[in-house]
């Protein structure tokens, strides 16, 4: 495939390019740090250089001197306007190499925005004041470094002119610091010792360091050989876009993230276990021989396949892993906490799928790096989990492939991303689990009931009615000789999920198991009527999605919380106000009002049996009666 | 204020710098088939300056050898240099573009001028309102725009997909967090994206891209003689009867160019003798003066950009 003549993919071209990530605490310096660097470099305008000055003075820097962290201001003010920033990029180009800076601000939501910025980097300048040493903080950064995929890190240690630029004491923080760093899986890891205000081995080696023998920090950005030799590894192109300009033109749009291509190769469908030969890689410069990591061109193939938008063509004696279920690594960024169980969507390269967490392994703790046991992450916080995706998807693992290996994901209510994975492994692969084809099915063991089976699912707040509501529904249904089931929120809770309690996450899981019942009785041929508080859409969605090809309807039971009080059938609003229950849902628990129920029954304006009737019209009409 | 904007560099050899450039055009093509792929109706944004010009000739590599999936907007404030209409109008035709030009019809009801209005509301009904209307009329889900983070400050931070609510006011507390290359494109009820594919080129890249690639720009960010009268510190060129001469003023006759084009009362030229793409790169080398130094609209009000965002501008 390579010839190692042709000239390499532009991924590949990194000796002419770098995205670093700048980490520190408050007040360590990085801004002037950063400052310095385009400073000295003579990449400071002029107007921007006379505002410094004016700026300088007043704010009161000593003795005409630049305050060069005037320059990067900003962070501060929206900080303070409650603004969230994560990331500022900030461009520069020496005449060895373009840098793109990510400078994330050192405050609240740190290991969100840190990840962020990672994880479009190579290397990281990790910041240490001198005088302080490597602290708490500065393990937290290197882990996430590490977790996000960065190999090489530039430790800074600033504010040398503090301690008397001391050899004895830089020694000591690079020794701690590398300690530390043993098991994170650095490939290089580089010590500098600085003083950022005065331009001390920023761009300039500096006379009061006689004993560092190293680069500046300018020269070892240049030079630092951070090559990801992304090309040299197996083909992935994850396909984008599917070009159909015309009845006679099909290609396949997309970005190579590894490999290389050239036509007449063979390419494998990820998962399809078809294989078919690149025709042409098309581009507007002309007709290409070769593509290589990182070129966004558009290929042509010699045998139709059914290829779509997230399908990866890959090198087929190295093909990606294929699965639905993997280990992850996943920072949660999501102000609501993360559910096991609850569905979100996951997007990796392309592909956009329902998943869900399906266990927490153990959460860590981002400055011992111990492992805990939780239930739950919170915003900012690092979990390594199960996942489970309702397709499998082909993948890498992370530190194989940054691209084919991480993921994001979306809440499906919100649509706001609500954390970022990396894949570690899979658990199994989706070839080794055969669904047991039968003869018998939903649609044979119906047919002997002459019915359809459906799930009619009854939400609402407790004592809004729904039990009686499902259980004169169920008279009925028996009625017309129909086969049913009902599953009762409290019944259920006395058996199968004894074991569960009230808790946010206890909820989640018990609503997905009766989805997983109430699917297995809806291939029994049943129609399945469910009386479940469930106050969380996105687990109502979840059941939905479970039900599928089965219809699904949605009852809402909508009683006003002061007649549920008033009514208090089984006494519980009378404990939880006086609080001897906690998480009762309506007062220290939340319920989610349906957005757009199948049916809204205005239950405290009509009969009990006014009401089940409404039902079952509805269940006519939708001719599943 | 304070900002690190276009950082200019001199001693970088050719070859260093077309690799760079390849790097970023790949990335602003991925950027847009995301777009297509995933978006009911997108527009591109398009205000005839070198940064358009740049996004368009990326969309025309992104989808060959189709024709741009989308149609162009501009939005004529009708106070354009008449070299920018023509350069438009020459552009379309030529490349075959689906191009929708929309002017606030209110806007000019009220008689609203950059010279008597002011920049501010001026700017404020004739771009950001006219936008908002034009966006809300055909529906567009999607926008492209053609903004580098390198212009100034409040871009730095600025994501590459940027969610606009209803109203498409900026909410900068909401905006997603951007990992890898993954962009989160799913939009609730009402709101829409706009989508930046030039965020991580500075205005070197811009020239040196022009350059490599051949791409036509409108002849006015030469240089030339050009009557001009001073405004406000900055050079602003007569382009006709409807800019105000003091009495007895008559203009210089001065070799500029324009390093940004928008409202001709509203962009300053500088004095410069750079008759070629190369002569501009060169310029920008040895410069020691932002880009925004010109931008009449900036200097209005500290922050203002930011506000200018909140309220729906690009
Ligand atoms: N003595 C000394 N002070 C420094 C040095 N670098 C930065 N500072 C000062 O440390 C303070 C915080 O710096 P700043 O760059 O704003 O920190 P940031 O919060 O990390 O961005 C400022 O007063 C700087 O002038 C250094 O090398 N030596």
């Amino acid at each position: 495939m390579d010839d190692g003549l042709a000239a390499p993919g532009v991924a590949e071209r990194d000796k002419d390019f770098l995205r670093f990530l700048t980490c520190g605490s408050v007040d360590d310096g990085k801004s002037t740090l950063i400052g310095r660097l385009l400073y000295d470099g003579a990449l400071i305008f002029d107007d921007q250089l006379a505002a410094l000055a004016g700026a300088s003075k007043r704010f009161g820097a000593e003795g005409g001197e630049i305050d060069f962290s005037l320059l990067l201001d900003g962070l501060e003010d929206e900080r303070q306007q409650k603004i969230t920033i994560d990331v500022a990029y900030r461009f520069f180009a020496t005449g060895r190499r373009a840098f793109v800076v990510a400078d994330t601000p050192g405050h609240e939501q740190y290991t969100r925005n840190m990840a962020t910025g990672a994880s479009n980097c190579d290397l990281a300048v990790i910041l240490v004041d001198a005088r302080k040493g490597v602290l708490r903080q500065t393990k937290r950064h290197s882990f996430i470094c590490s977790l996000l995929g960065i190999r090489h890190v530039v430790l800074a240690v600033n504010k040398m002119d503090l301690v008397g630029f001391e050899e004895a004491r830089f020694q000591a923080i690079a020794a701690a610091h590398a300690e530390f760093c043993a098991a994170l899986g650095f490939l290089s890891l580089a010590a500098i010792p600085l003083a950022a205000r005065y331009g001390d081995n920023v761009t300039k080696r500096s006379a009061r360091t006689p004993w560092y023998l190293g680069p500046t920090l300018l020269e070892y950005l240049e030079t630092v050989d951070v090559g990801r030799g992304v090309e040299a590894r197996p083909l992935r192109f994850p396909v984008q876009w599917v070009n159909r300009p015309n009845a006679d033109f099909r290609g396949y749009s997309g970005t190579l993230v590894s490999g290389s291509v050239a036509k007449g190769d063979r390419v494998l469908v990820a998962g399809s276990g078809r294989t078919t030969a690149v025709a042409d890689i098309v581009s507007f410069d002309g007709s290409l021989e070769r593509a290589g990591a990182g070129e966004a061109v558009t290929l042509t193939l010699a045998e139709e396949v059914d290829v779509t938008r997230g399908d990866i063509l890959a090198d087929p004696k190295d093909p990606p892993e294929f699965a639905d279920q993997f280990a992850a690594h996943v920072v949660w960024m999501g102000d609501e906490p993360l559910v096991p169980g609850r569905s979100y969507l996951l997007k990796i390269g392309p592909r956009t799928v329902p998943a869900t967490v399906t266990a927490l392994k153990h959460r860590i703790d981002v400055e011992s790096l111990q492992h805990l046991a939780d239930k739950t992450l919170a915003l900012n916080e690092i979990g390594f989990c199960n996942l489970s995706t309702a397709v499998p998807v082909a993948f890498d693992p992370y530190d194989v492939n940054r691209d084919t290996g991480a993921f994001i994901l979306i809440d499906r209510f919100t649509n706001e991303t609500a954390g970022a994975g990396m894949i570690a492994f899979a658990l199994r692969r989706a070839s080794n689990i055969h669904w047991q084809l039968l003869t018998v099915g939903r649609a044979e063991r119906a047919a002997l009931k002459a019915q359809s089976p459906a799930v009619v699912w009854f939400t609402g707040l407790s004592g809004a009615g729904k039990s009686t509501i499902a259980d004169l529904v169920e008279k009925k249904l028996l009625a017309r000789g129909r086969h049913t089931m009902l599953l009762d929120g409290d019944n259920v809770r006395h058996g199968l999920n004894r074991d569960l309690g009230f808790t946010d996450a206890d909820r989640v899981e018990n609503v997905r198991r009766v989805g997983e019942v109430g699917r297995l009785m809806t291939e029994a041929g049943l129609i399945v009527l469910c009386s479940f508080i469930s106050p969380f859409r996105a687990e109502r969605q979840l059941v939905r999605d479970l039900t599928a090809p089965a219809a699904f309807l949605e009852v809402f039971v909508d009683t006003p919380i002061d007649e549920c009080i008033r009514r208090d059938p089984k006494g519980l609003y009378a404990k939880a106000q006086s609080g001897q229950i906690r998480n009762f849902t309506g007062f220290d628990s939340p319920y989610e009002r349906p957005l757009a129920p199948e049916i809204h029954l205005m239950a405290g304006e009509d009969t009990a049996e006014a009401l089940a009737d409404r039902v079952i019209d509805e269940l006519r009409r939708r001719e599943i009666l | 204020m304070l900002f690190l904007s276009s950082i200019v560099e001199s001693r970088a050899p050719a070859p260093v710098r077309s690799a760079h450039l390849r790097r970023l055009e790949a990335e602003s093509i991925g950027i847009m088939r995301e777009v297509v792929a995933e978006f009911r109706k997108p527009v591109m944004l398009y205000s005839i300056g070198k940064d358009s010009s740049v996004m368009l000739h990326l969309a025309r590599k992104a989808f060959h050898p189709g024709k741009l999936p989308f149609p162009v907007l501009h939005i004529d404030t009708l106070w354009k240099f008449r070299e920018m209409i023509a350069f438009r109008d020459k552009t379309a035709r030529e490349l075959g573009l689906d191009l929708i030009v929309y002017t606030n019809p209110e806007g000019v009801a009220r008689g609203i001028n950059p010279i008597a209005s002011g920049s501010a509301l001026h700017t404020q009904v004739m771009k950001t309102a006219a936008l908002r209307q034009a966006l809300d009329m055909h529906g567009f889900d999607a926008a492209f725009g053609g903004a580098r983070r390198d212009e100034e400050k409040s871009r730095a931070k600025e994501r590459i997909f940027s969610l606009r609510t209803a109203d498409h006011g900026w909410n900068p507390r909401v905006q997603r967090p951007e990992l890898w290359r993954l962009f989160n494109t799913r939009l609730s009820e009402g709101q829409s994206m706009r989508v930046f594919p030039l965020s991580n080129w500075t205005e070197i890249d811009v020239w040196e891209y022009i350059a490599l690639e051949h791409i036509p720009v409108v002849p006015l960010y030469f240089a030339a003689v050009r009557p001009v009268v001073a405004r406000s510190g900055t050079w602003i060129m007569v382009d006709d009867e409807r800019l105000p001469l003091e009495p007895g003023e008559a203009p210089h006759h001065k070799l500029v160019r324009f390093r940004t084009l928008g409202c001709y009362p509203l962009s300053g030229a500088i004095e410069s003798s750079a008759a070629t793409v190369a002569d501009i790169v060169a310029e920008l080398k040895g410069s020691h003066r932002s880009e925004r130094q010109g931008r009449l609209i900036d200097s209005d009000e500290e922050a203002a950009m930011e506000r200018k965002k909140r309220e729906g501008y690009f």
